[in-house]
């Protein structure tokens, strides 16, 4: 994409929801999988992950794209990720105070957002290009379509692997717990299962235009 | 087996808990560099050689950082640690073996946001490992990655040849393959013994 274009244009509601559906950092990029597919057992667990990413994504774009003309060129990578870490030992340190489960229960995951890869690469293509504004509503869009996804696989994993909504139990007592769900397999399970689903739904919405073109295309 | 024991340290990380599968950390690179089966070996080393390094190195620094009352600096420490380890690695494979460095390349600096390796630094720190047990933790950790790898690469060899679905074309038979692979990898948990 042309860069000067980009940069000239205004702030639009695209900019904030193709980071949620068109971009989604998950199901079309396929990046941040660790965090993606580790912690998303239980949709609580899923639910803390995608707002921690968030606020880090938000904090860091917006501090990137604040210092992007101070930052010497030879040494961003290092420098935006030193950024990011600052950012994540915050919510770390939050996450402890506020809900100990919460932080028991993703572990050493909360450190490793520092290794998301969503997060680097926003700062290194977006935040270190675009104003602050812009980078932090980029940024905000991203983060809600990462929540999304990993809310999208933690509901599922839960009502599959242990039949229940946000620990709420949906089904009767006779529901068998599909177990494997919610270990490391399922994971992988059910993120190949949305993938099929978003590209048949894609495929299908490519054939009826196909079709709409030859019915036009037809004579009478 | 007791699980202070060097042996299972090292089996624990080699398979029983496979960073890849159990722990789904490195999944980019697992995804990304495994459509050949030379790269992901040249990966997989390359990967193995790093965590080695920064494995100790890490070691290191928890001591001081432990010792200074510092913790709350462990992981910007650990993040910096790992980037140098990468380029220290990256300069000595460029001296020692040109040959090498030219197959690896692109892969070294890649490296560094491989969350396998951070993954590796903070769970050595939380089970409080010795030297000796760190050493055989990220030598575990890194042959895990390494044949993770290689056993998605030649798969994926063999997909290529197989005629699936036109929607599942892509990254979709690729997380249901490592699924499958993930499953037969609990297999050994019950290697363990508890």
């Amino acid at each position: 994409m042309n860069e000067s274009s980009k940069r000239s244009k205004p702030i639009t509601l695209d900019t904030f929801w193709r980071g949620v559906w068109k971009e989604n950092p998950v199901f079309v990029m396929v990046l941040g999988l660790c965090p993606a597919l580790a912690v998303t057992n239980t949709t609580f667990n899923a639910l803390g992950m995608g707002l921690a990413t968030l606020f880090v994504l938000v904090c860091s774009s917006a501090l990137v794209s604040l210092l992007r003309n101070v930052i010497p060129k030879q040494v961003r990578i290092a420098s935006y990720i030193v950024i990011i870490a600052t950012f994540v030992t915050i919510v770390d340190y939050a996450i402890h105070a506020i809900s100990l489960e919460l932080y028991n229960a993703l572990g050493a995951f909360i450190q490793l957002i520092v290794a998301n890869c969503v997060i680097l690469g926003r700062a290194e293509s977006y935040a270190s290009k675009n104003r602050i504004t812009k980078s932090v509503v980029n940024a905000a869009g991203i983060g809600i379509g990462f929540t999304f996804a990993l809310l999208c696989l933690g509901t599922v994993r839960e009502i599959l692997g242990s039949g229940t909504i946000l620990e709420y139990p949906i089904f009767g007592d006779a529901f068998q717990p599909w177990v494997v769900m919610v270990l490391p397999p399922g994971g992988f399970f059910v993120i190949g299962a949305w993938l099929l689903l978003f590209s048949w739904l894609k495929e299908r919405k490519q054939r009826r235009v196909v079709q709409q073109e030859e019915a036009a295309r037809a004579p009478g | 087996m007791h699980p202070d024991d060097l042996s299972f340290i090292f089996l624990n990380a080699f398979i029983i808990n496979n960073f890849v599968l159990a722990f789904f950390l490195g999944l980019c690179p697992f995804l990304g560099v495994s459509a050949k089966i030379e790269t992901a070996w040249n990966m997989g080393l390359a990967t193995m050689f790093v965590m080695l390094v920064s494995s100790l190195c890490a070691y290191g620094v928890n001591i001081l950082l432990v010792k200074f009352d510092l913790e709350f600096l462990r992981l910007i420490c650990y993040i910096a640690v790992i980037a140098s380890a990468v380029q220290l690695v990256e300069i000595t494979i460029k001296k020692i073996s040109p040959v090498m460095f030219r197959a690896l390349g692109i892969f070294l600096p890649l490296i560094t946001t491989n969350c396998a390796i951070l993954g590796l630094a903070l769970f050595q720190t939380f089970k409080e490992y010795n030297f000796l047990q760190c050493l055989a933790y990220s030598a575990g950790a890194g042959a895990g990655f390494t044949l993770a790898l290689m056993l998605m690469a030649g798969l994926r060899v063999k997909l290529d040849l197989a005629d699936v679905p036109s929607i599942s074309q892509g990254s979709a038979i690729s997380f249901m393959l490592a699924g499958m692979l993930s499953l037969t990898f609990m297999g050994f948990a019950g290697l363990g013994g508890h």
